[in-house]
């Protein structure tokens, strides 16, 4: 399911529209980040004429909630720098940036895997999901409609990397009691400590399963 | 982080070939293999390790968990840990196994670390990581500043005045307990190396850290047949329950015939510059009673020759009382 309304010029400005517009205004090289931009990547020459051409590139394709991407990106990108800088999905959070606080979590052939920790182009032909192909707000994932019904968040910062874990854990080996499903998301770090609800949520939707 | 190649060789052969052309194969290595990256790319991104080729080498097949014909277990360098942990016959066979890989890390990181790769996980050790600090395992020569400084977390065994940093893997204690074998294949051949002479200590020469050279690279591990009737378990002892290294922790492989131990073997973790085989305790075990007084003189007999630093003298009673506690917990079972 596609919910990429940042990449149609859509009716409302969201936050994110208005920052890289802002962006953009603000300091010209901006521009080569915003998402307006990152749509051309599969097509060199537009980069290179906005001056977006990376020495070194190489040639990828991901298949990201379902769409195909032809990418041309610089080998030390990694999967959640490509996904949020290059792809414009920016849902996945970079958290800590060095595997200890699982807000990067996305899931590649049906597993999850923190995604500051690989390289984007490991992962060319493969297929990745991000908490942008889970629902849509409209059509919630019962995992995010858990984590709503359940306020399993309060920033909300670490959330669409507990969502990503927490669908992912829903086909692991895991015990029925809350100690094995806290276990099993301590790869997850939430600094408002949200933690029994987010138990409270996932449990729930175990249940329901 | 540094710019670097990237390449993808198309058999085993060919990323021999390559990685043959690196100076070393441990650190300062300017050709590194490439597994699940949840040590590389963390420490490229440190600057801590700077190669100018990355070969990646995911889709060799390298990732089947067979029975080979003398009842053992051959587990292919690319298979991810928690396939590995999960996999029936480890949890029938070799459940410290499976116990030591579940406790280390979360999750998404062992969907993503492979079994070659934390062969050759790094230390945690905060002076290595940080590349304003000296450090001799990353900068031969610059010096240790643990020795004096932030040594809570690092060796009471096996360092040296060069280096104190930990080895910090779990799986690698349960492998040191099951006498597994490192099978490696390098630009002269294929050899295979006992798990306990595959680890070296850091000497003079803490920059190395096992017997790889240039251009080795490990295919797979092999498991001898599983002991009948031997109880298993893995504990490890941290300053948080889930997500983080080992303070102190046991593997302990056992046999029990009419109330006595027939065959012991104990690994520490957390404590040694290397995965720690505890023979002394093996040895007071071997022929004894299983009983709490066995299990402290076994605890005492490990950790005789432990060095403490100024900061971790507490690892010495907690590595003990982890070990009393896990023989406690397997007999018992």
């Amino acid at each position: 399911m596609q919910n990429n309304d940042h990449f149609s010029e859509s009716e409302q400005p969201n936050r994110r529209q208005f920052l890289s517009t802002a962006g953009t205004v603000a300091a010209g090289v901006m521009a080569a980040y915003s998402p307006s931009h990152a749509v051309t990547a599969e097509a060199p020459e537009t980069a290179h004429a906005a001056g977006t051409t990376i020495e070194g590139a190489v040639p990828i394709t991901l298949r990201i909630n379902g769409r195909d991407y032809s990418l041309r990106i610089d080998p030390r990108t990694t999967l959640l720098d490509c996904l949020r800088e290059t792809v414009a999905l920016t849902g996945t959070k970079k958290g800590c940036d060095h595997g200890q606080c699982g807000a990067c979590t996305v899931h590649v052939n049906d597993r999850r895997v923190l995604s500051c920790l690989n390289f984007a182009v490991m992962h060319d032909g493969e297929e990745i999901t991000t908490i942008e192909g889970l629902g849509t707000p409209e059509a919630m994932h019962p995992m995010q409609e858990a984590f709503f019904t359940h306020d399993a968040y309060q920033c909300g910062y670490c959330t669409s990397g507990q969502i990503m874990s927490a669908v992912a854990l829903l086909k692991e080996p895991c015990g029925p009691d809350d100690t094995a499903v806290k276990e099993l998301m301590s790869g997850n770090i939430c600094r408002c400590g949200a933690y029994a609800n987010i138990t409270a949520a996932i449990q729930q939707v175990r249940k329901q399963a | 982080m540094h710019t670097f190649e990237f390449i993808r060789p198309t058999d085993q052969a060919a990323a021999i070939a390559t990685a043959a052309q690196s100076k070393t194969a441990q650190q300062g290595a300017d050709v590194r293999f490439l597994g699940g990256g949840t040590t590389l790319i963390d420490l490229m991104k440190l600057s801590v390790e700077t190669p100018a080729r990355v070969l990646d080498v995911n889709r060799l097949p390298l990732d089947k968990i067979e029975a080979p014909s003398d009842g053992g277990l051959k587990i292919g360098a690319m298979v991810r840990n928690s396939d590995l942990a999960n996999h029936a016959t480890v949890q029938k066979n070799y459940l410290v196994l499976s116990q030591a890989i579940l406790q280390g890390a979360s999750a998404q990181i062992r969907n993503m670390a492979t079994v070659g790769g934390n062969l050759l996980q790094r230390t945690r050790c905060v002076y290595f990581r940080d590349t304003a600090m000296a450090c001799n395992k990353r900068q031969p020569g610059s010096g240790c500043p643990a020795i004096t400084g932030h040594n809570r977390t690092l060796a009471i065994f096996g360092a040296s005045e060069h280096c104190i940093a930990t080895n910090p893997s779990d799986m690698c204690v349960a492998l040191a307990a099951l006498e597994a074998t490192v099978h490696i294949q390098g630009p002269k051949g294929s050899r295979a190396v006992a798990f306990g002479d595959f680890h070296v200590l850091p000497g003079n020469t803490p920059h190395r850290e096992t017997v790889l050279e240039s251009g080795d690279l490990i295919t797979h591990v092999t498991l001898p047949p599983p002991i009948s009737g031997s109880k298993q378990l893995y504990l490890k002892l941290r300053d948080r329950a889930s997500y983080e290294f080992a303070l102190a922790s046991a593997a302990v492989v056992l046999t029990i015939s009419n109330g006595s131990v027939s065959r012991a073997r104990i690994a520490l973790g957390g404590v040694g510059t290397k995965p720690w085989r505890a023979p002394q305790a093996e040895a007071a075990l071997t022929g004894k009673p299983a009983s709490d007084a066995i299990f402290r003189q076994a605890a005492e007999a490990a950790l005789r020759g432990a060095k403490p630093q100024s900061e971790n003298k507490f690892k010495i009673e907690l590595a003990k009382r982890c070990l009393v506690h896990s023989l406690r917990t397997v007999t018992a079972s």
